[in-house]
């Protein structure tokens, strides 16, 4: 492979098997230096597996990938030095506290255990986790683990991190802080590869997306690009009148191409639509044919509408075990 | 739709604060082996702190072990309890610290399951070192338990015949022999699917091939087979040498025996527990 000093990660044909399932067959990536990259897919499309093989966890039964140059097998040491691993399953020690984890992480990176400790008190500070720090991990809420792991991947600022899912199950409000997080990170030069399940997630942070399914990239570009190729999504209506729905639903039939979708609730209605200048215009003719709106929203593709559009089946988990598939290892 | 963010109360990560906690220092040197072990050696001794539980658990046993036989069988079985807990002492030691080492595999295992072991796999470290740092970390825990089950002794009657160095000698002993066989049980940390699975897997091992030894019967008081099977255990062979060094005679045989199982243990069994380590 030739080597290219722009790139994070140059990676191709990469391929891992475990067992009968086929996880990764043949993903490329190129990831330039500091840009924050997006893997996009439901569980169990080789996403992790992927990332554990660019973060050298796993071996690659076959093709080849380079992480800021250097060889994932042949180099792995050099990878390792100039990588963190935020996994999905928060890689922190719960029988420790928050402070003794990330002290513990700066002594295995060579700190002596002064300056770690002090390195932990900036982060933990820098987190909003000083508070915290002397209980067991143990106790932590979901958000807080997430933020102390993201820590632990910083204490010394890695060249490329692999974030793996950083978000899932957490509520909105710890979702918020942990991208702002990623996006303070990405300012400050650190390269991200950002595995998830969520088209938003994708959209809010990535600046290049891969979709990935049954271990293959299915589509590839800017999260426009991709918003684009499926359409803006759904309008959805909701009426004053559910007695007017019959009549609404013939006018949106008229004014839009694809079929329109009768709600639970008898008031509300959505179909297929392109763009904003076609829900406007259909807004205008419900309006003018004297059918009173409560209100409407123009929604984005959902993950599942992207797939659909890519794929021709719906995102779905694949297997009897999908965790145990992408993982590899966890019981 | 960033606009719309709902922020309550609670407390924010300012993207400022990271960016500059971010920028604040070089990167150190690269952690030597014996710093990494010693790290990781150092977790080992905080979760012991923590959850100090853990060594409640594995030295009651033995503590029941010692009142319940000394003061239940003792006459019956050697006419006096003082002579019988003189007997059963050192082979109590033996037991207790013994049963500890499957924490062990426990620790191991728990550290797979939860995830933890990704980040010490990704880091440029040493690569065996969180094996031989949780090893060494419990030799902690292995001191504790020696020194539990002997306090106790002393306080019910028994006696030493060749004095605190004897005692010193036949724990370091022990302990040598705990750490050869605490890599059997994070083989099978490696092996097995959960904590729990370590634990039941590694005391249906321990229970047996302890309780068939010297530990609470002269050997020669059993029935042939299970006599022949007495003779060769390993555990018989440490439980005589513990004794020996602990009322000053000399078991050169056995302590030969003890220390040849030890290095025969970690030979096979310490690279195995590395080997599925790396693979994993």
């Amino acid at each position: 492979m030739r080597v290219d000093t722009t790139l994070a990660i140059e990676a191709s044909g990469l391929e891992k098997a475990f067992g009968e399932t086929r996880a990764v067959c043949g993903v490329d990536l190129a990831v330039r230096r500091g840009q924050v990259y997006g893997m996009l897919g439901p569980n169990g499309a080789g996403k992790t597996t992927t990332i554990r093989m660019l973060a050298t966890l796993l071996r690659p039964d076959g093709g080849e990938a380079r992480v800021l140059g250097h060889d994932v097998v042949r180099d792995a040491d050099a990878v390792r030095s100039a990588i963190s691993l935020t996994g999905q399953l928060a890689s922190v020690d719960e029988e420790l506290t928050g402070e003794e984890n990330l002290i513990l992480i700066g002594r295995l990176l060579g700190f002596r255990h002064k300056q770690a400790k002090r390195r932990a008190a900036e982060l933990l500070e820098a987190f909003e986790l000083t508070e915290a720090a002397g209980r067991l991990v143990k106790s932590y809420s979901g958000g807080m683990r997430r933020r102390l792991d993201i820590a632990a991947s910083i204490i010394v600022t890695p060249e490329l991190m692999f974030l793996d899912e950083p978000t899932t199950g957490l509520d909105p409000r710890s979702r918020n802080q942990v991208w702002d997080i990623v996006r303070a990170l990405a300012a400050g030069g650190t390269t991200i590869l950002l595995c998830t399940q969520y088209l938003d997630e994708a959209d809010q942070l990535a600046e290049g997306i891969a979709v990935i399914d049954h271990g293959r990239v299915i589509a590839e570009g800017t999260p426009a690009q991709l918003k684009a190729s499926v359409g803006s999504g759904a309008l959805h209506i909701r009426l004053l009148d559910p007695d007017q729905r019959p009549e609404a639903e013939r006018i949106v039939a008229r004014s839009l191409a694809g079929d329109v979708h009768l709600e639970a609730d008898p008031a509300a209605l959505s179909a297929p639509c392109a763009d904003a200048e076609q829900a406007a215009e259909v807004v205008g003719a419900l309006s003018r044919a004297g059918i009173a709106v409560a209100n409407f929203s123009l929604g984005q593709p959902t993950l599942d509408e992207v797939f659909l559009a890519l794929t021709g089946h719906p995102a779905e988990e694949e297997g009897a075990e999908p965790a145990e598939a992408e993982t590899g290892e966890v019981a | 739709m960033s606009t719309a963010r709902a922020r309550p109360r609670a407390p924010q990560v300012s993207e400022l604060a990271v960016r500059s906690a971010l920028a604040s220092g070089a990167r150190p040197a690269r952690a030597s082996a014996a710093s990494a072990v010693l790290a990781f050696g150092w977790r080992g001794i905080l979760k012991i702190k923590h959850v100090p539980e853990q060594l409640i658990d594995v030295t009651l046993t033995p503590v029941l072990f010692v009142l319940m036989f000394t003061y239940l069988f003792g006459g019956a079985i050697t006419g006096s309890t003082g002579e019988y807990l003189q007997f059963i002492l050192p082979g109590v030691l033996v037991m207790s610290v013994l049963f500890t080492t499957v924490y062990s595999g426990v620790a191991l295992n728990t550290d797979v399951t939860k995830g933890v072991v990704d980040r010490f796999r990704t880091l440029p470290i040493w690569r065996p070192s969180p094996l031989i740092g949780a090893v060494v970390g419990d030799s902690v825990r292995y001191i504790v338990a020696a020194t539990i089950i002997t306090v106790l002794g002393v306080a019910l009657g028994y006696r030493p015949g060749a004095g605190v160095w004897g005692v010193v000698a036949a724990a370091g002993l022990v302990i040598v022999f705990a750490f050869g066989l605490s890599w059997v049980f994070t083989t099978l940390g490696m092996l097995l699917r959960a904590p729990n699975a370590v634990m039941n897997a590694g005391f249906m091992a321990l229970f047996p091939i302890t309780f068939l030894s010297n530990v609470f019967v002269e050997p020669k008081t059993l029935p042939d087979g299970l006599k022949a099977f007495v003779d060769v255990n390993p555990i018989s062979h440490l439980v005589t040498a513990t004794r020996a060094l602990m009322n000053g005679t000399v078991a050169g045989l056995e302590l030969g025996v003890a220390l040849g199982t030890t290095g025969l243990l970690t030979a096979v069994f310490a690279p195995l527990t590395t080997y599925l380590y790396r693979r994993k």
